[in-house]
């Protein structure tokens, strides 16, 4: 599923958070969405999720406006992982993940056999099958991450958005988290901080400075030297892995 | 460890079917004691006679005690405890705060307000003006407090917010005692805010049964959505939930639940806060169950509380606020201590 937004604008009080962005992401493709603190990158995916109204512009998912889809299908679609999850309740990874199968069903429908079946298989994806009775507050900050993840897939969307997933994460489990939402065949959104695991990991990058959109496309060409002092005003050296293939950018301080 | 689904429907059953028994235990042992004695045959053949189920002779005095004052009485206690702990559930579970109840947020404060309006201003009077009232005065105290914690539901925002608004629902209310009342008025005004089932009978038991139903049909027709709320509004929106909507219309029902039980017996406190903990203790957190267990479980505390109120200090009756804050504030500390180290 192909998801667009058109020149989205969107304002926090008097001052413009994002401005005027464009940009779309094809079919199964992951787009890293990549900038300094404060450009926007959280009220953008926000607004690709469906989650606030833009003032102008609007998000187009599969053609159609999504402020056309209902809320319900628009769930069914669009997933969403958020950077900080946090509760008070007295949860179970189960709990949790079952969460995912509320844009299914309505408001009396039963617990079938098919939403089982497709939460034992979110969680077997993110390898946490035997921890399904653990309490939530008792994971790490790793597992919690997982968990939203699995809860994500069990709602078995086309369309997975993630804010920044690896945040407070360490190097290995950055790397899981990032190799398993890659190898899914969804479209994929996620704000990224690193960039070397950008380049890593999206056919895609977003550059988002002040609101704007700087500049998009295949990372080896998006991330540049004076790109990377001109926005997050540091110097580096990027050249190609010996290793992977890929860009490898080091910074020089 | 981990139970069969089966098993768990099982000791579902069974512990749901224990409740009911030890609540019908409860409303007959409240109907049985009191000042008046009257022998445990006769008790039963006056509830049997009104059934229609016997026609044995019993005075007609004992037979109106029991039947209209005590029974009445009982069920009254049962719908207020079921609808203060279903509101209590649905405010923790909205504002997801686990300090979230009517009283502590001032909405029995409010609610007690324009009960209070109603009674001395004179506009109009009955059961049902008064819980209009009082249902304006729970609607003003929540936007009161939604405005003043400024959208934002930080739990100690909220929650400063409301002891402000109990603050200034209270000082308004005791403004309006204070001006309004005769001597006699302001007596039975303080009597009846300290809460109290004196005095109310079967018109009263039609109306808050019938708001309690209503009420917990449509609190368990937002379960799922109720649900959806566990990581926040964002969490719930993107899960497909109509946030505004569903929050509105809980609100209004949480409200309308509160007021009306204000309206009949007073502001009773912290069962709105203690039953839901409880219940989420037994039945864990999924609200198609938890909601339905603080309605059992709220009954049954209420009604042995107003046991306890009647016998403590027999022949007089202790107000009904008493006790439940005499256990609630305990329970209130623990809450507030665990809230501290989680944070």
């Amino acid at each position: 599923m192909k998801l667009a937004s058109h020149s989205v604008r969107w304002l926090a009080g008097r001052k413009v958070i994002v401005d005027s962005v464009t940009l779309s992401v094809a079919q199964g493709q992951t787009l890293g969405l990549i900038g300094p603190n404060g450009s926007g990158k959280s009220s953008l995916i926000r607004l690709l999720a469906g989650l606030r109204l833009p003032f102008e512009g609007q998000v187009v998912l599969d053609q159609k406006s999504m402020y056309r889809y209902g809320l319900r299908e628009l769930a069914r679609r669009v997933a969403l992982v958020e950077q900080h999850s946090a509760t008070e309740a007295n949860v179970t990874v189960m709990d949790v993940v079952r969460l995912g199968r509320t844009p299914h069903r309505s408001a009396l429908s039963p617990w079938t056999g098919e939403d089982d079946r497709i939460v034992a298989e979110a969680l077997q994806r993110v390898g946490l099958q035997d921890r399904r009775d653990q309490f939530w507050h008792t994971l790490s900050g790793g597992e919690r991450q997982r968990v939203q993840l699995a809860r994500a897939l069990a709602q078995s969307p086309s369309v997975l958005i993630l804010d920044e997933p690896t945040n407070h994460l360490d190097i290995q489990h950055q790397i899981d988290i990032l190799k398993l939402v890659t190898e899914l065949s969804l479209t994929t959104i996620m704000a990224i901080h690193d960039l070397n695991l950008a380049a890593r990991f999206c056919d895609v990058i977003a550059v988002l400075a002040n609101g704007r959109l700087v500049a998009s496309g295949p990372p080896a060409m998006i991330l540049t030297e004076e790109l990377i002092a001109s926005v997050f005003g540091v110097r580096a050296h990027v050249s190609t892995s010996q290793h992977h293939g890929r860009l490898h950018i080091q910074f020089l301080m | 460890m981990r139970r069969s689904r089966t098993a768990t429907f099982a000791i579902g059953i069974v512990g749901t079917g224990l409740v009911i028994i030890a609540l019908f235990v409860a409303i007959a042992t409240a109907v049985a004691i009191g000042e008046m004695v009257i022998p445990i045959d006769r008790t039963v053949a006056a509830f049997t006679n009104r059934l229609g189920l016997t026609a044995i002779t019993v005075p007609r005095l004992e037979e109106a005690v029991i039947w209209d004052y005590r029974l009445a009485r009982s069920l009254v206690a049962a719908s207020c405890g079921a609808g203060l702990a279903i509101s209590g559930a649905i405010l923790q579970s909205l504002l997801r705060n686990p300090l979230a109840e009517p009283y502590v947020l001032g909405i029995s404060a409010g609610a007690s307000t324009g009960a209070v309006s109603v009674m001395l201003l004179g506009f109009g009077a009955g059961a049902i003006s008064l819980s209009v009232g009082a249902f304006g005065g729970a609607l003003a105290a929540f936007a009161f407090v939604v405005l003043l914690s400024n959208g934002r539901q930080t739990a100690d925002r909220t929650i400063l917010a409301g002891v402000a608004a109990s603050q200034l629902f209270n000082a308004l209310t005791s403004y309006i005692v204070s001006t309004s009342a005769n001597a006699e008025q302001a007596r039975s005004v303080m009597f009846w805010m300290l809460g109290s089932f004196a005095g109310v009978r079967w018109p009263e038991v039609t109306l808050s049964a019938s708001v309690v139903v209503v009420g917990l049909v449509i609190c368990i027709w937002h379960a799922r959505a109720l649900d959806a709320f566990t990581f926040g509004e964002d969490a719930a929106r993107s899960l497909g939930i109509a946030v505004q909507r569903v929050r509105v219309v809980l609100l209004l029902v949480t409200a309308l639940m509160t007021a009306t039980m204000v309206s009949m017996v007073g502001a009773i406190g912290f069962v709105g806060l203690v039953i839901p903990h409880a219940a989420r203790f037994i039945v864990g957190p999924g609200h198609i169950r938890l909601l339905p267990a603080c309605a059992l479980v709220g009954a049954l505390f209420m009604v042995v509380a107003d046991i306890v109120a009647r016998i403590v200090i027999a022949p007089q009756v202790l107000p009904i606020g008493i006790v439940t804050a005499l256990v609630g504030v305990p329970f209130f500390s623990v809450i507030l201590y665990r809230a501290r180290k989680a944070a």
